[in-house]
């Protein structure tokens, strides 16, 4: 056999063994795509939005929610952080092990397929991952009766494009660590702090001026702004269009910077 | 340096007889990692259907020219060609036709001993009936039938290495290239695997094999170089380079913790002359001649008590002793 590079192309190969794979550890993965976020939305939702919605009907001030009930406003929130949460996940620990603990990018590039395949074809499981869990959340959320507009269809790709914001980069950032020191002070630092102050729980404009300013800088402000516009229907093409090109910048980077960090940690 | 082409119908001495076809050639190859050299400006080249070695200790630089070859790092000077390609431009076109069992396993120990094959086949593209039946022929040249559908996990280090090898020929690879294939295996994995390996070349297939083990690379190479701190410090088949570096027999004695250096001074001058080199080992001296029984007759006459003596055969081990003055396997 001569010269058979294969005509499939290499990510697709890379992708195939994650998808394998998935079907081995997918059961483990069921909290933290689903339950977990269904619980913030009944515990959040309902249990707390029982208090805010009595609040806001005494002082007459529902319209600081754009209109709607606290449960309605967190839901596509709480889509966006999931979003986050699962980028972040898949993007930390999976990477360096599969260059490092476990072996499998070494496997991997010892064959015809290339270090950017790997990097592509996980920035294609990611989606993958984020897609289907974003639309299990919106059907749940759909049932409740909390999704105001059919333009929360858009609410899916949003929340993919979300997830892929961070995912790009910390793709990229992952491939080049030793060890995995890093990711606990990552969550704690980044992901915990956008958490609570990217307008998930409650309107940006409660906090204070300088803070305020801070969150309209982080990636999660504007995919909670563009997946809550979508699924309430309140969409304003400007702003939205906004929050879409800043987040595919962000993707965009992280796959220009992971497209030199993933060789130059795998061929050395 | 330059390796002397000591095989016979190599190309540039067997002239007028069909070419062997090279299949990696380098000359002045280098790899440097920031300041530390590794590799040295190294010359070698490896004919089609050929068993070829380095030998060394840990850190001669093999595994450096292992990954080089297989286009898994960057050449930093010098030139290198692999099945007439150029490792720099043409990583993926090479890999298809190379099949690479790393230092340490990194199978999927997740995953069935099948699930490892097929999966691996498929990052080659092979379509899946051919690959099906490559499976089973693999599973059975690793000895593997039975355990097919067990997690890797659960496999013994000796059935874990059949298993990255057979990997490395799912592709049905025209090099196969092994990194200490089998450092930490019992001597009966070893002796299995190796009957593998022969069987390979047997088919053909081209054999790149780096060991620190002397046994290793008199059982599996048709021609080896020795590599020592990046550079390569003799080449030939295993008998040419015991020929040329050390004497046909060796004789061991071992004398009291401590005392080694100074019955060697003694046997130097008691023997004088009758054993031209005389090596000293931590626990042992080794005597080089041609006829290990008539001077251990000398040695006793001489008055010498080892706590033991054997007379052995030369081996690469004393070849390698000869050139750096240190034994292979601390």
């Amino acid at each position: 056999m001569s010269a058979f590079v294969g005509a499939r192309p290499p990510s697709l190969r890379v992708y195939e063994y994650l998808l394998l794979r998935y079907r081995r550890t997918w059961r483990g993965t069921l909290t933290s795509s689903f339950l977990e976020p269904l619980f913030f939305l009944l515990a959040m939702g309902l249990g707390l939005g029982h208090l805010v919605n009595a609040h806001l009907a005494h002082s007459r001030s529902t319209g600081h929610l754009g209109g709607v009930d606290y449960v309605t406003f967190i839901a596509p929130g709480v889509l966006a952080v999931t979003a986050m949460q699962m980028a972040q996940h898949e993007s930390t620990y999976p990477v360096l092990g599969g260059a490092k603990w476990m072996g499998t990018y070494l496997a991997m590039v010892a064959t015809p397929l290339q270090a950017r395949d790997i990097q592509t074809a996980t920035l294609l499981w990611v989606a993958t991952r984020l897609a289907f869990a974003s639309a299990v959340f919106l059907s749940v959320v759909a049932a409740f009766g909390d999704v105001l507009s059919p333009l929360a269809l858009l609410a899916l790709p949003a929340a993919v494009l979300t997830g892929l914001a961070f995912a790009a980069p910390l793709t990229a950032f992952s491939i080049t660590r030793q060890n995995d020191r890093s990711f606990p002070i990552l969550y704690r630092f980044v992901v915990v702090p956008l958490f609570l102050f990217s307008g998930t729980f409650f309107p940006i404009s409660y906090l204070p001026g300088w803070l305020q300013v801070a969150a309209r800088i982080t990636p999660l402000y504007h995919g909670v702004a563009l997946c809550r516009a979508f699924v309430l229907g309140q969409v304003a093409w400007v702003p939205t269009l906004g929050h879409v090109v800043y987040l595919a910048a962000l993707a965009a980077v992280g796959l220009v910077v992971g497209r030199r960090t993933f060789p130059g940690r795998l061929y050395q | 340096m330059h390796l002397p082409e000591l095989s016979e119908g190599a190309p540039g001495i067997a002239r007028g007889a069909p070419a062997l076809e090279e299949v990696v050639a380098a000359r002045g190859l280098t790899k440097r990692f920031g300041d530390f050299t590794a590799v040295r400006g190294i010359d070698f080249s490896i004919t089609r259907g050929e068993a070829f070695g380095f030998l060394g200790p840990n850190g001669a630089g093999k595994t450096s020219t292992m990954r080089m070859i297989s286009c898994l790092s960057p050449v930093s000077d010098g030139t290198l060609s692999v099945l007439g390609m150029d490792p720099g431009t043409d990583g993926p076109r090479i890999r298809a036709r190379l099949g690479l069992v790393p230092q340490e396993d990194n199978l999927d120990l997740e995953l069935s001993v099948r699930e490892n094959l097929y999966l691996y086949g498929r990052y080659f593209d092979v379509p899946k009936g051919v690959l099906n039946d490559r499976i089973d022929g693999l599973l059975a040249f690793a000895q593997l039938a039975e355990r097919r559908d067990a997690k890797v996990d659960d496999l013994s280090g000796g059935m874990k290495r059949r298993l990255t090898i057979a990997r490395a020929l799912v592709s049905d690879p025209e090099i196969v290239v092994l990194d200490e294939p089998t450092t930490g295996l019992d001597p009966q994995a070893r002796h299995l695997l190796w009957d593998r390996l022969y069987r390979l070349k047997q088919q053909g297939v081209t054999l790149l094999v780096t060991t620190h083990y002397m046994d290793e690379a008199e059982q599996l190479c048709d021609r080896l170089v020795v590599m020592d701190g990046g550079e390569i410090v003799a080449g030939g088949s295993p008998r040419e380079l015991i020929a040329s570096y050390s004497t046909r027999e060796v004789v061991e004695l071992r004398f009291l913790p401590g005392e080694q250096e100074l019955r060697a001074g003694q046997l130097a001058s008691s023997l004088s002359g009758r054993a031209p080199r005389i090596e000293v080992l931590p626990d042992r001296v080794l005597l080089y001649v041609d006829d290990g029984d008539a001077l251990m007759h000398e040695v006793h006459g001489a008055g010498f008590r080892p706590e033991s003596a054997i007379v052995r055969r030369s081996t690469l081990e004393d070849v390698f002793l000869r050139l750096t003055g240190r034994s292979l396997v601390d």
